[in-house]
């Protein structure tokens, strides 16, 4: 079993992890992670609940800091990043939070229109109609007047994303999902993802457990086992790995993510 | 020990969090106007009537008790002297701050806290603005404010409760008693406690955040975050009233 199989997608590589380590107090998370992600592509992280798999996503826009190691975006280093730049790079890189994380006391034009403000993206009646184009995207055109909790958990997710891309990033980070959903809104959320790589040529990861939601939208895979992120293929290596833990989990093998980490 | 080691790390972080606060505060003229405007009106509007309610029985009793402990000595007529003393120096401040500070600390944490098990407040980062600004500034430069104002209400409604009492127990005239009180009190008296609540207006605000910021596990770390709020104020203020008393009275 290679460590690293070919590698289909561009070239151009727009982040990267190297040698980075991540424990909170005794639970260590990353030993280490290394990883490279390309432009244009779709990334899938795959691994167990409660292993960590956000927490790289949290440490690429510094939400989270690296205990050591280097993280580039855009060939710059983001561990060592002034405050002042990080700015710069949330607006290239956004993020869709696990539970939307959308203001409750704001309304979902004024969510949307945040990152727009924070940015200074233009005039109010060019936010306005962003808030317009990006609610189309989503497909829930004339909801800007709605409060969060007047939306269900699958509206939350598309309000977020819509959220996400207001800015036009150029990198977007989805932080589960589909998880929490029914199954209409599973399979509207993996279209968007796919519309919008389409349509927007974003680089995109997507940390996952869903394996469903992990195939239909991925170009490649990274699978987190043991504290690392060592195998990474497509989805037809994915399907014909020899590698135990990894064919489990492809598998479905719910005994997989109790026993992940324990086994060799 | 270990707790000691912990209650050192509370304050070493209390600290940074003043620190960040403060250089948001003065280096962007400005905290949000709009933002603060919301938490003044909340934290000092909404917090007007358990103020006035807390003086205004305050005055009233204490009144009651001088007047019956300085009746054996004939001198329950100079109880109004007593009263505005203990009001405007110790007791409006501290207890202001004392029943604001669990009003309005345990909403900060409740509320920064539910935005942290959301990852509201990691949204607000990854946006691209900072929840210093956004969250903390605001409502410390709020309580900074407000406080000042809420004590300043309750001195004087302490006084009025005290002087209703001393009026109807006493037999004493409005007048007279508002004399004996302008006669007592100096214009440091005033400001010592007015310059008190302006720090427990900070120590509310920041405890607050800082407790709802570091909120972990959900609504039931939310529920004990809030707890451990409405205490940490409690104790922090009566704590620090006897240093800044000690500090004040000290000049």
């Amino acid at each position: 079993m290679p460590d690293e199989t070919i590698q289909p997608a561009p070239p151009e590589v727009v982040i990267q992890f190297k040698d980075v380590r991540k424990a909170f107090g005794p639970n260590v998370i990353y030993d280490p992670l290394n990883l490279t992600v390309h432009r244009g592509e779709t990334l899938t992280v795959i691994g167990g609940s409660g292993k960590g798999k956000s927490v790289m996503l949290k440490m690429l826009i510094r939400l989270l800091q690296a205990d050591s190691g280097s993280i580039t975006a855009f060939g710059e280093e983001v561990t060592t990043m002034p405050e002042a730049k990080l700015l710069g790079l949330r607006r290239r890189i956004a993020m869709l939070f696990q539970g939307a994380a959308l203001f409750d006391s704001l309304t979902v034009a004024q969510n949307i229109k945040y990152p727009l403000v924070e940015h200074k993206w233009g005039t109010r009646e060019q936010m306005d109609q962003r808030v317009e184009e990006v609610l189309d995207m989503v497909g829930m055109p004339g909801i800007q007047h709605l409060k969060p909790s007047e939306l269900s958990g699958g509206m939350k997710k598309r309000v977020g994303l819509a959220r996400a891309i207001a800015i036009q990033p150029d990198v977007i980070l989805y932080d589960e999902p589909t998880t929490g959903l029914d199954p209409i809104n599973v399979r509207r959320i993996n279209g968007l993802i796919l519309r919008l790589q389409r349509r927007l040529n974003v680089t995109s990861i997507v940390v996952t457990h869903d394996m469903d939601s992990c195939f239909t939208v991925t170009d490649r895979i990274a699978f987190l086992y043991d504290r690392r992120m060592d195998w990474t293929g497509t989805k037809e290596e994915a399907l014909a790995t020899d590698f135990g833990p990894l064919r489990e989990f492809v598998q479905g093998g719910r005994g997989t993510l109790e026993a992940e980490g324990t086994e060799d | 020990m270990s707790a000691a080691i912990k209650l050192l790390g509370h304050i070493g972080a209390v600290t940074r969090l003043s620190g960040r606060t403060f250089r948001v505060v003065f280096s962007r003229k400005f905290v949000d106007r709009s933002l603060l405007s919301a938490q003044m009106d909340h934290a000092g509007i909404g917090s007007w009537s358990i103020a006035v309610l807390t003086a205004l029985f305050t005055g009233a009793v204490m009144a009651i008790q001088f007047a019956d402990g300085l009746e054996p000595y004939g001198a329950s007529l100079y109880t109004g002297k007593m009263v505005s003393l203990g009001i405007v120096r110790e007791l409006g401040p501290t207890l202001t701050a004392v029943l604001v500070g669990g009003r309005v600390g345990a909403g900060f944490t409740a509320e920064i806290g539910s935005m942290n098990v959301t990852e509201q407040v990691d949204a607000i980062s990854a946006l691209g603005a900072d929840p210093i600004e956004k969250l903390v500034a605001p409502r410390v430069m709020a309580c900074i404010i407000m406080l000042p104002l809420l004590t300043l209400l309750a001195d004087f409604v302490g006084c009025f409760g005290a002087m209703l009492v001393v009026m109807t127990d006493v037999g004493v005239t409005a007048t007279f008693f508002i004399e004996q009180v302008l006669d007592t009190l100096v214009i440091a008296d005033l400001l010592h406690g007015l310059a008190k609540a302006t720090f427990f207006g900070y120590f509310i605000a920041i405890v607050g955040c800082y407790v709802g910021l570091n909120t972990r596990g959900g609504t039931e770390g939310v529920g004990r975050s809030t707890t451990d709020t409405v205490v940490a104020i409690s104790i922090t203020v009566l704590v620090s009233n006897f240093l800044l008393t000690k500090l004040f009275l000290s000049f």
